[in-house]
């Protein structure tokens, strides 16, 4: 069946290890480009030359098995992987059509655009409003007034105001490990960034919680673009429009969901979502 | 074979390593507590007004003498020792018990304390009506009054002399107290003034730029620093020939009679009629005094409040001092520094830095610290005061900077420990929010990291305030004159020297010349460095937790 496929298009492009020339985003914005995008930690390489497109406003889920490069390619979305010391990373990848690893990039002033999520909850030891408020301290906004309105604003995006807007001064420690996933969310969404990283987010939640992360994630792609890195099929199934499949730090297929799952051209990307491995 | 099993079995099930464990916990808790008690038993017995005993005793050569004292301690003596001691005990068996004494009187015995042996002692008595007089000089005297004194002529004998004496008493106290508020104060304040108007002459001098028309104004300001004095001078004379007045004459057990003038007494009590209420009234009074007071009778009586004041006031610099260094360098280690060799052989460095004996840092705090850069600092700064030094000298400064260095390692591990210990989750999720590392060092992990800093200081508080071997060196006296805080511009003498508990205790213990009468001090000296040293660290653990609870982390 594969084989059929493959000889549908006019070059082999598995054999370059990597297969989305099926694939039309002519009618999307694009609000990343990689290109060719390599990275080393130390001599061992983990990203071999991905090519890939990231439509705006899209939510966009990385699968594949661990230690394909999902998360280390979701990183270099906003360069976390600069605090790696033997981290090394060439080829390119746009923002909103500026090269991030240019030389003249304000790294500080990228990752306020380009906000992310963690796979475990990680709110700071301070109050909820404290926790909101951080990214716009940083930027020196102290005026109460503003500072009220956009927390408000944020908690509500994330779809977390309701219940804690009577204790914002309690420790962000305090909530659920679902609470505290949206209050993360609420932290990243108050400074507005363009993108927003989630690197499996719901992997250290339960399932009511998780259900929850998934509507809001819904919500959240009317204004941002999402990438979404996660380990449950059934999750980017649920919730992308467009799901890249990894292995072995090469893209292997990136295509709308629906085709994905349902129809891959790729032997390997089949083999991974019926569970032969990963 | 069951048997055996069931012995296998228990030694699987963990119970042993369980028992042991337990026993070691127990045997730490009994030495602890084991410890306490038996300083505070022997400490705090030292403030006990007991009775007076009055006995017939009979000395080794065969005279006969009266004693009169408070009983210390009783021990047993094996026969043979006392025998060869030239002791007359034939028909005796048996470890004999002797006592020790407290007979006072040192300005007619040449000793406060001597032993008896049970056998010799006859007519064992509490007499009543004896007196025992705290005095400022020579100790306690113990005997019964004869008469108060006026200006040399005797104005009540008997029972009488008794109530004559406490309003006599109160008087001459407050006198005295009067007397000490303008030596220690006013003219300590005057002086103090005058040696500044003389510095700066002499630094008017050395710069060339002493002219008639500072020399005019100099001289005015001695002048009336030295009108007042004059007239304080006056009137310190007028209340010494007050105090001076009263006298009283008491006779001690053998007959012998003395003159004491009020003006050295500090308190007179009736230990054999005091009730158990009476007793415990004085004991407290005598316990605050030893709180409140300063030291006297060199450093045998009286209380030791410049010791404690020293004590606290250089923990408290070197916490000031050891802090912000600690936590700097911590932070460079861990945060900064690329984790390599070199890395890891500074940090091996600071380790083994927490081992090096404390005495080598006192040394080393003579020669850097005293020598070195105090001599450069009175070169550049104070060269009027010379040739005397002012920060060229052991003092408190150089004391908290020797124990800072000594207890930096402690802060820095602990400090590095903290912030290792913060998830990488946190940092992460701070410079994903567009934060430089320093902004989330300062508004992140440091918060975190506290609680971990305050363990460390803990730990050097602790240390620091145990220590004084090095400070023998840079800055600790057996007696200062003054006090590194106090009322006079700019309040806090960085330059000056301390006294110390812990060498309080090595001074009262070795150094006194009076030895049994400084031992229970020693012990009560040793307690209370115990609680201050505790009080120190509760109040650095108290803050701790809140920081802990404050930050929810370990």
């Amino acid at each position: 069946m594969n084989d059929n496929k493959d000889k549908t298009h006019a070059i082999d492009m598995s054999a370059l290890g990597r297969s989305d020339a099926g694939l039309s985003l002519d009618n999307e914005e694009i609000a990343i480009r990689v290109d060719s995008l390599t990275l080393f930690y130390g001599d061992k390489q983990a990203l071999n030359g991905v090519d890939m497109k990231i439509p705006k406003n899209r939510v966009t889920a990385f699968i594949g098995p661990s230690g394909c490069g999902k998360s280390t390619l979701l990183r270099c979305f906003n360069r976390m992987n600069d605090l790696i010391d033997s981290c090394r990373v060439e080829g390119e990848v746009s923002i909103d059509g500026e090269n991030i690893y240019g030389k003249a990039v304000d790294v500080v002033d990228l990752r306020r655009r380009v906000g992310m999520v963690f796979q475990k909850p990680n709110p700071f030891p301070k109050s909820i409003y404290e926790n909101v408020a951080y990214g716009l301290r940083l930027q020196g906004i102290k005026d109460r007034r503003v500072l009220d309105e956009v927390i408000e604003h944020s908690l509500k995006g994330a779809a977390l105001w309701d219940e804690v807007k009577d204790r914002l001064n309690d420790s962000g420690m305090g909530l659920s490990g679902g609470q505290q996933q949206r209050l993360v969310i609420a932290r990243a969404i108050a400074v507005e960034p363009h993108v927003l990283l989630l690197d499996e987010p719901a992997s250290a939640l339960d399932p009511i919680s998780t259900l929850k992360l998934e509507e809001l994630i819904y919500e959240l792609k009317e204004k941002y673009t999402i990438v979404i890195v996660t380990h449950n099929m059934q999750q980017a199934a649920r919730v992308s429009d467009y799901t890249a499949f990894m292995f072995m730090g090469d893209q292997v297929e990136f295509s709308d969901t629906d085709t994905l799952f349902t129809n891959p051209r790729e032997k390997r990307t089949e083999d991974y979502i019926t569970g032969r491995y990963g | 074979m069951s048997v055996n099993n069931t012995k296998v079995g228990w030694f699987r099930s963990g119970t042993p390593w369980v028992w042991m464990s337990a026993s070691a916990v127990s045997i730490s808790l009994v030495m602890v507590f084991g410890l306490l008690i038996l300083i505070a038993a022997r400490g705090l017995g030292y403030f006990w007004p007991a009775d007076l005993v009055a006995m017939d005793y009979t000395e080794r050569d065969g005279t006969e003498i009266r004693v009169m004292g408070e009983q210390r301690e009783t021990s047993l003596v094996p026969l043979e020792r006392l025998l060869d001691a030239g002791f007359h005990l034939e028909g005796h068996q048996g470890d004999v018990e002797r006592h020790l004494l407290k007979i006072g009187n040192r300005d007619l015995y040449g000793i406060d304390f001597r032993s008896v042996i049970e056998p010799g002692v006859k007519n064992r008595t509490t007499p009543e009506g004896v007196i025992a007089i705290e005095r400022r000089e020579w100790g306690n005297f113990y005997g019964f009054l004869n008469e108060v004194k006026e200006a040399g002529n005797v104005i009540a004998e008997g029972d009488a002399a008794h109530a004559a004496l406490v309003t006599r008493l109160e008087r001459a106290l407050i006198l005295h107290d009067e007397i000490k508020h303008i030596e220690k104060i006013e003219i300590g304040a005057i002086n103090y003034q005058l040696e500044r108007l003389r510095l700066k002459q002499r630094k008017l001098e050395l710069n060339n730029a002493f002219d008639a028309q500072h020399e005019q104004e100099i001289a005015a300001e001695r002048a009336e620093e030295e009108k007042r004095y004059e007239v304080l001078q006056k009137k310190l004379m007028d209340l010494y020939d007050q105090m001076n007045r009263d006298s009283l004459t008491a006779v001690s057990v053998d007959g012998r009679q003395v003159e004491v003038n009020l003006a050295k007494v500090v308190r007179i009590f009736y230990p054999n009629e005091m009730t158990v209420g009476d007793k415990l009234q004085h004991y407290f009074m005598k316990v605050w005094e030893f709180l409140s007071d300063e030291p006297r009778e060199a450093n045998t009586e009286g209380g030791i409040f410049p010791a404690i004041f020293g004590t606290v006031l250089m923990v408290i610099l070197m916490a000031i001092l050891v802090t912000p260094f600690g936590v700097v360098a911590a932070i460079y280690l861990r945060e900064y520094a690329t984790q390599g060799p070199v890395t890891r052989v500074i940090r091996i460095a600071v380790n083994n830095l927490a081992g090096v004996p404390s005495v080598v840092y006192g040394v080393f705090g003579l020669g850097f610290f005293v020598y070195f850069l105090g001599g450069n600092i009175d070169a550049l700064f104070f060269p009027e005061a010379g040739p005397a030094p002012t920060f060229g000298t052991p003092g408190i400064l150089w004391s908290s900077l020797t124990l800072a260095i000594l207890t930096l390692p402690v802060v820095i591990v602990a400090t590095e420990e903290g912030l290792s210990r913060i998830p990488l989750a946190v940092r992460e999720g701070s410079l994903a929010l567009g934060a430089t590392k320093a902004e989330t060092l300062w508004r992140i992990v440091i918060p975190m990291a506290s609680p971990a800093l305050m363990t460390g200081l803990i730990l050097a508080v602790a240390r620091a305030a145990g220590e004084v071997a090095p400070l023998m060196l840079v800055g600790v006296v057996k007696l200062a004159p003054s006090m590194p805080l106090d009322g006079n511009f700019p309040f806090l003498h960085l330059d000056r020297k301390f006294m110390h508990l812990g060498f309080h205790i090595y001074d009262v213990g070795f150094q006194s010349p009076n030895v049994e009468a400084a031992r229970p001090l020693v012990y009560a000296t040793a307690l209370l460095l115990v609680l201050v040293i505790v009080i120190l660290n509760l109040a650095a653990i108290h803050i701790r937790n809140r920081l802990r609870e404050k930050y929810q982390s370990v």
